[in-house]
């Protein structure tokens, strides 16, 4: 009764000790949301930028995770006030989804127009002939190895 | 032309469309005195509701860009006020645009300079972009047609606004 007691007291602690860790991980923090968002005025990320309106822009972050919102929350806000041109990667939803999806489509067209190129020049004969061009000469004749076989023992190579 | 070239000519043009419509879409137009302003709806700065230059068709308005964070906008925001009280009326309004600007800011800066003229909002810089501003302060005189009549990039002070705005409204009390 006695160990289950403690065991129960010892359980109770380590939540104790784990929730607010876990919290803390879940806080939004300004250095990472100034890698994720621009500063709309300078065009680049906020993380570099210094003018006047990127000092504004931290101020509303900071101020924002003072009252515990998170990163997610951060970023919305910021699209209201600015517009989704204020995320340095453009939301995977609507319109901007072409942005993740056109490249790789082009990717995949590039790779089967690359492979439908080799297997006609493969079908073509291609990759038969030698570097320059040239047709390569046939295999010598069972003679022409005998011979060059012959000529070949009476060199010391 | 086989179907080979064909295919590699289309891929050209491809590209350099796609580079085309790239610059295009970055570069901004700019209002040549004469044309005709944008007049899309931008939300109201506070208040809620939108609001848009159409609605002043019929009248001559002074559209003022400006945000918070821009210190030559604050050099003439008391020069703009006081041109609205002079001039202001059935014919004539200054049109303040909070752009690229945070809304609590903004607001802050309207009544820290009681700007007594309507204020719009335009966070992501659309209209900005539109009216080919390079940057704030800039401020548009547009006539009742809503054509453009008169640009002034950079800060207006009172000087400016009497010798090159005023002359061109109606007379008296616009």
């Amino acid at each position: 009764m006695r160990a289950r007691a403690i065991l129960l007291a010892a359980l109770a602690l380590a939540l104790a000790l784990l929730a607010p860790a876990a919290g803390a991980a879940e806080r939004a923090s300004l250095t990472e949301i100034e890698k994720q968002v621009m500063c709309p005025v300078c065009g680049t990320l906020l993380q570099l930028a210094e003018s006047p309106q990127a000092q504004r822009e931290r101020v509303f972050i900071n101020h924002l995770i003072a009252e515990g919102k998170t990163e997610a929350e951060i970023k919305d806000a910021l699209v209201a006030e600015y517009g989704n041109e204020v995320l340095a990667l453009p939301p995977d939803s609507g319109f901007s989804l072409s942005a993740y999806v056109v490249p790789i489509l082009a990717l995949l067209v590039a790779a089967a127009a690359l492979a439908i190129g080799v297997l006609r020049w493969r079908r073509a004969g291609g990759g038969q002939d030698g570097d320059d061009g040239a047709p390569r000469p046939a295999a010598p004749s069972e003679r022409d190895s005998e011979r060059l076989d012959a000529d070949l023992a009476r060199y010391d190579l | 032309m086989s179907f080979r070239s064909v295919i590699a000519v289309l891929g050209v043009l491809a590209v350099v469309g796609l580079l085309v419509f790239g610059l295009a879409s970055k570069g901004s137009s700019g209002l040549a005195i004469g044309d005709p302003v944008p007049t899309a709806a931008l939300p109201r700065l506070e208040g809620g509701g939108s609001g848009s230059l159409a609605a002043y068709r019929g009248r001559w308005v002074l559209v003022n860009f400006w945000a918070s964070w821009c210190e030559p906008c604050r050099a003439e925001a008391p020069a703009l006020e006081k041109f609205q009280r002079a001039h202001g009326g059935p014919r004539f309004a200054v049109l303040g645009i909070d752009t690229r600007d945070l809304s609590g800011d903004g607001q802050d800066f309207v009544r820290e300079f009681g700007l007594s003229y309507p204020q719009l909002r335009d966070g992501d810089g659309g209209a900005a972009h539109d009216y080919g501003t390079s940057g704030v302060p800039e401020t548009f005189l547009v006539d009742p047609r809503g054509r453009l009549r008169l640009h002034v990039p950079g800060p207006v002070d009172e000087k400016t606004l009497e010798s090159s705005v005023a002359p061109l409204l109606p007379q008296g009390k616009s």
